[in-house]
């Protein structure tokens, strides 16, 4: 009896704990996921979640609507498989409502460093410069038209 | 490009771990080295090291508060982090880090100190006033009992938590080496030695850190240093750190000797972009110089005043040693490139979420900590406690 009655400060030591562990396992009952673990160690409702989200790419086609000059001169360009929002960006909200929404100006001396910049871990064939040099601080399109960047004699094409 | 020798594939450009990851495996380094300090007093009844054995755990228990932070302001959303005990991930070492960090603290740590203090905190609980009279009533649990048999078994419990603690203080440090030593695509980390290596480099650098934080704050309080604990601990910190330079050793041993195909490119590394990081600062300065001088005080019969300005410099040494160990461990396994034909530079920012100010103030934080644990719950014999108000502590 006595030993419990010494010990009795290790006893409330143990009630903290387990105190801590019982808020612990209710906060724990809150936060996680009512799907997480149906199908893995994941919410299973995830997809359903993301798809629910509001649609940030319109795609191609919807751009061709509207902008078919664009697309006219792209499509002869070498650009022509790059698509337009891999430049523009995401640009949903815009083909929804074009007046309200309008997309950024694209700041090309970042935008074809992205793609152009030489690297040696590029395919060989793949189009490359070391920006710096090529263009001296210039603005790309200075020189090359984006949507059909080849430079032909006569002035950009 | 700047900072790019030869080929480095684009990922490998820029470092992933920054310096805050340097830190981190250090810290804990001094946390584990500094519990089995405290243990040897403990289990293995070395007498002699008294003096140091609550202000070692005091000091553990500091460091492994802050031990965490920077893996915190590594990540990009640290407020997700707690996810980590909500759905534990068991296939993943480092999503179980959260447990074994939260056993080490509140099951070994705090529980360990509580137990040993438990006496001091009632005592304080009575005769202090104010909010400090509810903190110490607050950590009594209530319970007021202090009677010899409640002290014995107190003393047990504690004897019983060492022993659970020492593999505990393996596993927090052995765990960090094991995470480096499995990560199987780099091969200047993938060694099974690895863990082992971490450990006694952890006891090194934690003993080492108790050793000069017990001079100095013995010495600011105008105390005299007990030159026989010290001289005990120095010795340890000696075998200790001649069984860490064996490892080490066996480890440069082994890579030399299998020559596997990373070699060419590793030894060119330590030889041009880790020169003074590896060679000069970890084993010059930091390993060889240290153990000579610990040495010299195991074989020469050196006065008090010697011995202690010895000790001294072998501990900085020490520690900038094993930081140095950590740094070439986490940078070091990031300048070379996968492809073994480059290296690349780590540009350390300055203010930045991971840059050197941030690392500087994470390095002081713990001592900050320790100052408030010092004033809270002091680690010398009760007697003195109280005589010297303002004791100066640490920095
Ligand atoms: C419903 C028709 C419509 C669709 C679909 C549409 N746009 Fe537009 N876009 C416009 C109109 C109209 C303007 C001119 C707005 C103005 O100047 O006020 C415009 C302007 C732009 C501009 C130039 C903005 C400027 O600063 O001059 C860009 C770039 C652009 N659109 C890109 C896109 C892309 C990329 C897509 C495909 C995701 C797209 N648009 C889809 C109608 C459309
Ligand atoms: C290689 C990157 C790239 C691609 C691909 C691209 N653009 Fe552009 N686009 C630019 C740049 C750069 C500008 C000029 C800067 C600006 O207006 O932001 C521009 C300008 C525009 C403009 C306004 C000026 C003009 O020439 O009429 C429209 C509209 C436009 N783009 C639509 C499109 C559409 C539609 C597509 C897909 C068919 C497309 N872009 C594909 C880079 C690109
Ligand atoms: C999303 C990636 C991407 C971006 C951004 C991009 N390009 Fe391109 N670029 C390409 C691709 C893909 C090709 C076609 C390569 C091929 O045909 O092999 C190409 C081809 C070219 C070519 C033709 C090279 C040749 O002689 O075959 C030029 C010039 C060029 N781009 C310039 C630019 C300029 C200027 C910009 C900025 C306005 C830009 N690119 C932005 C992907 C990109
Ligand atoms: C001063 C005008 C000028 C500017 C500015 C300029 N370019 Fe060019 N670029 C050219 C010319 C001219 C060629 C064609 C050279 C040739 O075909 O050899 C060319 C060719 C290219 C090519 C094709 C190279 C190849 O090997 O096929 C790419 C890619 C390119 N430029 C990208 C860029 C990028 C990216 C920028 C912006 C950083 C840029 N250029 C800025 C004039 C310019």
């Amino acid at each position: 009896m006595n030993v419990f009655k010494d010990a009795g400060h290790l006893f409330r030591l143990a009630a903290v704990f387990v105190a801590g562990l019982l808020i612990f396992l209710v906060i724990r009952g809150f936060l996680v996921p009512k799907s997480f673990g149906q199908l893995g160690h994941y919410r299973a409702n995830a997809v359903a979640e993301i798809a629910a989200r509001p649609i940030k790419f319109a795609g191609h086609e919807s751009c061709e609507g509207c902008h078919a000059d664009v697309l006219d001169k792209k499509k002869n360009g070498k650009h022509a498989g790059v698509n337009c929002e891999a430049c523009h960006g995401p640009q949903a909200q815009h083909a929804d409502d074009p007046t309200a929404v309008k997309p950024d100006k694209l700041d090309t001396a970042v935008l074809c460093a992205r793609c152009h910049e030489a690297n040696a871990a590029k395919p060989r064939n793949f189009p490359q410069v070391d920006t710096a040099e090529h263009s001296r601080g210039l603005p790309c399109d200075t020189c090359h038209h984006p949507h059909s960047p080849v430079i032909v004699a006569g002035g950009a094409k | 490009m700047p900072g790019v020798d030869g080929f480095m594939y684009p990922n490998e450009i820029e470092l992933q771990w920054s310096v805050l990851i340097v830190l981190y495996p250090f810290l804990t380094g001094l946390v584990a080295g500094a519990f089995i300090l405290a243990s040897l007093e403990r289990v293995f009844q070395v007498e002699a090291v008294k003096p140091t054995y609550r202000l070692a755990l005091l000091t553990a228990l500091s460091f492994l508060l802050v031990a965490p932070l920077p893996l915190q302001l590594h990540l990009g959303h640290p407020e997700r982090s707690y996810e980590m005990y909500l759905t534990p991930h068991r296939t993943s070492a480092m999503a179980m880090f959260g447990f074994v960090y939260l056993w080490y603290l509140m099951a070994v740590l705090v529980l360990e100190i509580w137990l040993d203090y438990r006496r001091q905190i009632v005592l304080l609980s009575q005769s202090s006033t104010g909010w400090k009279r509810a903190i110490y009533s607050v950590m009594t649990l209530g319970s007021t009992n202090i009677s010899e048999r409640a002290l014995a078994i107190d003393e047990k419990a504690g004897w019983l938590i060492t022993v659970i603690g020492i593999p505990s203080a393996f596993l927090l440090h052995g765990y960090v080496g094991f995470i480096f030593g499995s990560i199987k695509a780099n091969p200047w980390w993938s060694t099974p030695l690895m863990p082992v290596v971490f450990i006694f480099s952890a006891m090194v650098s934690g003993i080492a850190l108790v050793m000069l934080l017990y001079m100095l704050i013995t010495w600011a309080r105008r105390q005299v240093i007990d030159m026989k604990c010290v001289d005990t601990v120095a010795r340890y910190l000696f075998y200790i750190f001649v069984i860490d330079f064996s490892l080490e050793m066996l480890d440069l041993i082994h890579r030399i000797y299998e020559a596997d195909e990373s070699f060419r490119s590793l030894d060119f590394m330590v030889h041009s972009k880790l020169y003074l990081s590896h060679i000069v600062v970890q084993i010059a300065l930091g390993t060889i110089a240290p153990i000579a001088l610990l040495g010299l005080t195991q074989v020469a019969k050196l006065s008090d005043i010697a011995r202690k300005r010895i000790y001294a410099a072998a501990g900085c040494l020490t520690l900038m040693g094993i930081f140095a160990m950590r740094w070439n461990v986490v940078i070091g396994g990031q300048l070379f490139s996968k492809s073994f034909l480059g290296y690349t530079t780590y540009k350390m920012g300055l203010v930045a979420r991971e840059g050197l100010l941030m690392a500087i103030l994470l390095t002081i934080l713990p001592f900050a900590i320790l100052w408030v644990l010092v004033k809270v719950l002091p680690p010398w014999p009760e007697a003195s406690s109280g005589s010297i108000p303002d004791a100066e502590p640490a920095r």
